[in-house]
């Protein structure tokens, strides 16, 4: 179980990139998630709600997409999407492709930010500076 | 209903482990030292295959183990006794080694003084996936008593694997260990990787190993198996 580090790792790349947008709350940190990654999407959601409380991405939505594994298949020369990571084969032809061209990504791709500057209360203000603070 | 926009990150999440395993990778090419890392489950053999590997070679050229474990020193005591250094990496509640380890570990070693060099991880077929720790060849270990499918059940730790040793070989016939399928299954993750069958116990297997992993030996290995470690991909 290695998913709480990650997540931790997640988060502090949240975080950098939250503090060049003050006018904004995190709504959702979004991460490319491929079965090779050797990270279980699960436990990583668990984890990500643990890794960002008291940050400025607490209460923010961890949003997975999983990236499907891609192999090249040098028989039919493209990239096949194969059925089962337990069988690494081309789809079409049925040959073993060891040549794989997705499926380890383990990436955060981008931060979805909401503007508070209208609703805004000092509170909020208040306690995104204090967890600044503390970090 | 606020409106929210999205804005680019687009950042590895272990960039800096990538990042550190590269640079590690750097170093030991220009130190001239082959580094071969083993991960597997607790207990397929991993310690007494490399008490062989590292008695064997150090009679002929400068070898060295760093061993990960959660807890005890055991390893290196039992690993010791091929009198080549050993370092024993305890990694407290951490489930794997990653690059930063080994670079603590290799802090106070000249790589200049060494040709090869072993790292043995923390047994577990998961988390070590995910890490590169700067190695040249990854050996994955499997033992017959484990079971054919293992390969299937773990295929993300053999899909970053180098080399694939079916270990304990001596048991093979007393647990009905079935060979052909174990090696289908193998090549089934991992496609193309050489796989060897040793007994540490026995010495079977041992010295077509070593033949592999003998510095003259291990890149060419290694580039015929086209490596996948992340670090090489430019994950």
């Amino acid at each position: 179980m290695h998913e709480l580090s990650i997540a931790t790792s997640m988060i502090e790349m949240g975080c950098e990139e939250a503090a060049r947008h003050q006018d904004s709350r995190v709504v959702a940190l979004h991460l490319k998630l491929g079965p090779l990654s050797g990270v279980v999407k699960d436990a990583l959601l668990f984890s990500y709600e643990i890794a960002s409380s008291g940050t400025s991405l607490e209460g923010s939505r961890l949003v997975i997409e999983e990236v499907p594994v891609t192999v090249y298949c040098a028989i039919c020369d493209t990239e096949q999407v194969v059925d089962s990571i337990q069988r690494m084969c081309c789809p079409e032809c049925g040959a073993l492709t060891p040549t794989i061209v997705h499926g380890r990504e383990l990436e955060v791709t981008a931060l979805e930010l909401e503007s508070i500057e209208l609703q805004s209360e000092p509170v909020i203000e208040t306690d995104v500076f204090a967890s600044e603070l503390t970090q | 209903m606020t409106q929210t926009r999205l804005v680019e990150v687009r950042q590895n999440v272990l960039k800096q482990n990538d990042l550190l395993a590269r640079r590690l990778r750097d170093q030991f090419v220009a130190a001239g030292v082959q580094v071969i890392s083993l991960v597997s489950s607790p207990g397929a053999g991993k310690t007494m295959l490399l008490e062989k590997a590292l008695t064997k070679l150090h009679e002929e050229c400068r070898v060295a183990a760093l061993v990960g474990d959660l807890a005890t020193e055991n390893d290196a005591a039992r690993l010791a006794r091929s009198h080549a250094p050993v370092k024993q990496i305890v990694t407290g509640t951490v489930c794997h080694l990653d690059a930063e380890m080994i670079e603590r570990a290799l802090a106070d070693w000249d790589l200049n003084d060494l040709d090869v060099l072993f790292i043995e991880n923390v047994g577990n077929l998961v988390c070590p996936s995910s890490y590169d720790l700067g190695e040249a060849t990854r050996l994955v270990l499997m033992s017959v008593t484990e079971g054919e499918d293992k390969p299937l059940k773990y295929p993300t730790i053999f899909n970053t694997a180098d080399v694939a040793l079916i270990t304990k070989i001596d048991l093979a016939g007393a647990v009905e260990f079935d060979l052909e399928a174990a090696r289908q299954n193998i090549q089934s993750v991992r496609p193309g990787i050489k796989i060897l069958e040793v007994s540490a116990k026995t010495g079977a297997g041992v010295a077509a190993l070593l033949d592999l992993l003998r510095p003259q030996t291990v890149l060419a290995a290694t580039t015929s198996n086209e490596p996948t470690l992340m670090g090489i991909e430019g994950f």
